[in-house]
């Protein structure tokens, strides 16, 4: 009891504080699961923060910690940061879920936006990225670049956020080409290059010629680029280092503009908690360029998907589709509703193998 | 499942790339375990020479001066640790975490300017018709130039062990220092050598991650190869080329792991990516039985008290 | 030239002096690393040391570092036993895993039954999985002769696997959405290690951890088997000769060390992290390591060390939220407080003489 009246009357008192003496500052906290120079994941997020201050210079200060560890590391880090007068608070990993309500609840001033979690509060919102979408686009190309009908895919963990990558893309690869099969490694790290870079060899030598990764690094692209005739997609972010071949186009995390929005939303006094799970339309995942190793026509049909996607023409889980089992999940012309999406744990009909338990 | 598609030739090729930055770390430990210095700080050695590595040869655009640059990153943080153990008389096992906790910190700050950049390739070799060949092509004659010199490395550490002065007054040292001593060698001169010896091959495999086997730059890159090349030594109980046999063996079971993953056999991932470790178990609990292989003096401090 | 005469005894004076003279030099070589990052260094080294302990938010600052250092204490003490006597487990981490899942799988089998037994059987379930894992070595040690820091070291990547494993799948939350971790044991009333009195930092890990300190302090310098334990690591020979059974010391030194690590993670798990998760072990393991030798090998000694790496950890998450400072600056920091620790203990153990060339 004594702790959480100290910290609200801390709180309260440093909101008043702020208001009143650096009322024209409003302070911006990151908190990132991975080092700023993971060139993935943390990379991508920072630059949001960089975008931030570049958007309202002077009228923000942003701050930062890295390679927070999940758990009561992060809840102390997020702690501190209320304590030195943060007013809006970014947690960028699934972990600190839990750490970003205990530590919310402490402090009713302070606006907490939890990445990629399902937990909200009257001051803690949540936010994630429709990468789906981008998958289907992928998938497009995939199918239609592949001519071994093998693609590889390699997988983090499998949790529904790689799921849903795989069988959107899968969804959108056999609807282009019948014949298409994917080959799926787990690699049980989200980062390893090493081990990423082995990974995309062996599928490459069990005859993929397309390799889609969900893991951040280049390995995958370097190993693809050795082996000459493979087609990659960058990940996280753009990856460009690679285009035109092997990397022919990517999915690009960007969280600029969400960011911009959220801290705009704080300075305004209308932020309000909010569940936000944003796609191509938004902008929060871009699709890097198409670059001229796909042929004109794909690439057309390409963009025209990308744009029925953003518009919310075209959902990317459009039925008639069934589940591995052949047991049926969306009728003809039903989409898929987020609930499901968000806990998806299952493979499209047409997969091979289990989803790993 | 389609086990057909699992082609071993190249799964053999693709498990001596993943092995040699194993084998080239591991070869080098081996001589600093010989001279009896036992240094766990191989993984920091290690990402210390893949930024040195990386960003030499990013701005030199030579992956020669790399490697190079490499193995001299990795001597001189060794030398901290050689200072430590040798002079300071620190105990080893404490200096050698110290040394990783202060090597992974060092290379992401000297990394910071670093990421995403593409390094310049390295060539590999390519010999007309030879390199072309089934079978012995893809395995023997088309890799780059490192994995042969760390198989040269593996030889050439195997001989000067064993018929040189050089391997015998290693040995000696490893073996009984104060006797060592006593016959005049300098045990301290032997062992600081023999450190940077190990540091250098150290930052070259970490150089190799970096530069060749990934390429790119990546704070924490090298993702504990570290600590496996440690248990390598064990492993192959003080001997070269069992270290080669082991780092094939490491390197062999991940690659075949994956292999079977894409081929759509269901195997529990995380037991089989234990199985390395599992078995490094076993093969100590079988080797232990030879008693002699282990260095006499191995991890013990050195002091010439009279 | 210099010429390091050994001391008879090692110097009490010394031992008290170099952490101090340590901290001071770090201080002062890491004031440059961060003058040359751009940074004020008495800024950053004000706010590492000072801003924890008397800063303005202290009183936040100073249970966490309780919180922080319980779990490295507790797993630095057991080590400290079996590194006194040369047995070397260099595992902590593992069996802290292992402890942990123990731990927190035993409170979850009973969701959502409450009942004041429950707390209880789980700590005895973490420190069981904890001398469990630690007891592989240990027989195989006793047994085949194999080497205990290689197999301890293996172990801790075993363990690391088995934790994925149960967090995306026997422990995993059945109301998570399918993502991995198990519950969170902080909102199942009868499991959760709750601070004992609330803003003190205080849970049973921080008890445990004091307890702990106090027992070995007693062991060591009261009890025979810590005068075996000494003894077989400064003359073994004497040692064997004395009728000190070296099968039973390496049984105690590493099951004891296995079951405070697992006590930590268990802990851990059902107090300040909470859940279990696949990256729930966060080097805690291989921290107490250098926290033990930190600490001399002495209970006391290690309790300050935990405190003072503690300090480090949460004065540096300050200096980088405050000055933005990179984390790695914080990690070579670190390694510089290590080596300069290491390499100052020269001091106690030698007496540094300035002598003629060819006297010696």
């Amino acid at each position: 009891m004594k702790l959480t009246k100290l910290l609200a009357t801390a709180a309260v008192a440093l909101g008043l504080a702020s208001t009143a003496m650096a009322d024209d500052k409003t302070k911006v906290g990151f908190v990132f699961v991975g080092p700023v120079g993971d060139g993935g994941w943390t990379y991508e997020h920072n630059k949001g923060r960089l975008a931030v201050e570049e958007k309202f210079g002077d009228k923000v200060e942003t701050v930062f910690v890295e390679s927070v560890p999940e758990g009561p590391d992060a809840e102390r880090v997020m702690t501190q940061m209320a304590l030195d007068g943060a007013d809006l608070i970014f947690t960028t990993s699934f972990g600190y879920m839990d750490p970003t309500i205990n530590v919310a609840k402490k402090f009713p001033k302070v606006k907490f936006e939890h990445a990629t979690g399902y937990k909200q509060a009257p001051n803690v919102s949540v936010y994630s990225a429709r990468f789906y979408e981008g998958r289907a686009v992928q998938g497009h190309i995939a199918g239609q670049m592949t001519k071994s009908n093998v693609i590889g895919y390699i997988g983090s963990y499998p949790i529904p956020e790689v799921i849903r990558g795989i069988n959107s893309a899968f969804v959108h690869a056999r609807a282009v080409n019948p014949d298409v099969q994917f080959k799926i490694i787990w690699a049980y790290t989200w980062f390893d290059p090493a081990k990423e870079a082995d990974a995309a060899k062996v599928l490459i030598e069990q005859g993929a010629d397309v390799i889609l990764q969900h893991t951040d690094s280049t390995a995958p692209q370097a190993a693809a680029q050795a082996a000459g005739n493979v087609v990659t997609f960058g990940q996280a972010s753009d990856m460009s280092e690679y285009a035109p071949f092997p990397r022919v186009s990517s999915i690009i995390d960007d969280w600029a503009p969400y960011y911009i929005a959220r801290t705009q939303a704080v300075m305004d006094g209308s932020w309000e908690s909010a569940n936000t799970w944003h796609g191509i339309g938004d902008g929060m995942v871009g699709i890097g360029e198409i670059s001229d190793a796909v042929p004109a026509e794909i690439k057309a049909s390409a963009l025209q998907l990308k744009a029925k996607l953003a518009s919310g023409e075209y959902h990317a889980f459009t039925g008639p589709l069934n589940k591995q089992d052949g047991s049926a999940w969306l009728a003809d012309g039903e989409t898929a509703d987020d609930g499901t999406l968000a806990g998806m744990g299952f493979y499209v009909e047409g997969l091979e193998g289990d989803v790993p338990q | 499942m389609d086990l057909s598609a699992i082609n071993p030739v190249l799964l053999i090729a693709s498990l001596m790339v993943a092995a040699t930055p194993l084998l080239l770390a591991a070869i080098g430990e081996l001589v600093v375990e010989k001279s009896g210095v036992l240094n766990l700080g191989v993984e920091g050695m290690m990402i210390v020479g893949a930024i040195a590595g990386f960003a030499v040869s990013v701005e030199t655009g030579s992956p020669l001066l790399g490697l190079i640059a490499a193995m001299i990153g990795g001597a001189l943080l060794s030398c901290l640790f050689a200072f430590l153990t040798q002079f300071a008389l620190a105990n080893q096992v404490a200096s050698g975490l110290a040394l990783t906790l202060f090597g992974l910190g060092l290379s992401a700050l000297m990394g910071q300017g670093y990421v995403g950049v593409k390094p310049p390739a390295m060539a590999t070799l390519d010999i007309p018709v030879i390199s072309d060949l089934p079978v012995i092509g893809p395995i023997f004659f088309s890799h780059d130039p490192v994995l042969y010199f760390g198989v040269f490395l593996t030889a050439a550490v195997w001989y000067a062990l064993k018929f040189t002065r050089i391997g015998l007054v290693l040995r000696a040292t490893g073996e009984n220092h104060d006797a060592a001593h006593a016959l005049g060698y300098h045990v301290i001169r032997v062992r600081v050598i023999a450190i940077l010896f190990g540091g250098a091959c150290a930052g070259l495999g970490g150089a190799y991650i970096s530069l060749i086997r990934v390429p790119q730059w990546t704070e924490g890159m090298t993702a504990g190869i570290g600590w496996i090349a440690l248990a390598l030594v064990v492993f192959a109980s003080w001997k070269p080329w069992r270290v080669l046999l082991g780092a094939y063996l490491f390197g062999g079971i991940n690659v075949l792991q994956l292999n079977l993953q894409a081929a759509g056999v269901a195997i529990p991932v995380e037991y089989l990516a234990m199985s390395p470790y599992v078995i490094t178990i076993v093969v100590l609990v079988i080797m232990s039985r030879d008693k002699t292989s282990a260095p006499g003096s191995l991890g013990r401090i050195f002091h010439a008290s009279s | 030239m210099i010429v390091l005469e050994k001391r008879p005894q090692p110097s009490r004076a010394w031992s008290l002096m170099t952490p101090v003279v340590a901290v001071v030099i770090t201080m002062i070589a890491g004031g440059l690393l961060f003058a040359a990052l751009g940074k004020n260094p008495a800024e950053a080294i004000g706010t590492i040391f000072w801003e924890p302990l008397f800063g303005e938010y202290a009183f936040f600052y100073r249970p966490q570092l309780l919180v922080k250092g319980a779990p490295l204490v507790l797993i630095a003490i057991g080590l400290s036993l079996g590194f006194r006597a040369g047995i070397w487990n260099i595992g902590a981490e593992g069996q802290y895993i292992v402890g942990a899942i123990c731990g927190a799988g035993a409170g979850l089998a009973f969701y959502p039954m409450e009942s004041v037994f429950i707390f209880p059987l789980m700590v005895l379930a973490g420190a069981l999985g904890g001398w469990c894992w630690a007891m592989i070595p240990a027989l195989l040690k006793v047994k085949f002769g194999t080497n205990e820091i290689l197999v301890s070291l293996m172990l801790v990547y075993v363990a690391e696997q088995l934790l994925a494993s149960v967090s995306l799948g026997l422990l995993k939350n059945p109301q998570g959405f399918g993502f991995p971790g198990s519950r969170n044991l902080q909102s199942y009333e009868s499991a959760f290690n709750a601070e004992l009195i609330e803003g003190s930092g205080m849970h049973w890990g921080v008890v445990a951890a004091f307890i702990a300190v106090i027992l070995s302090y007693v062991l060591l310098n009261k009890h025979i088997l810590g005068f075996n334990i000494r003894l077989t690591g400064e003359a073994p020979r004497a040692a064997r000769f004395g009728g000190v059974n070296p099968t039973r010391l390496i049984l105690f030194c590493l099951g004891m060390s296995g079951m405070l690590a697992g006590l930590a993670g268990m802990f851990e798990a059902s107090g300040p992290a909470g859940q279990i998760s696949i990256d729930f072990n966060v080097g805690y393991g291989f921290t107490a390591i250098i926290v033990a030798f930190l600490g001399r090998l002495h209970p006391v000694g290690i309790l300050l060390a935990g405190l003072l790496m503690a300090l480090t950890y949460i004065g540096g998450e300050i200096a980088q939220s405050n000055l933005g400072l990179p984390a790695a600056a914080i990690q070579v920091f670190q390694g510089m407080l290590l080596f300069f620790l290491l390499a100052l203990d020269l001091l106690t153990n030698f007496r540094i003489r300035f002598a003629a060339k060819g006297a010696a």
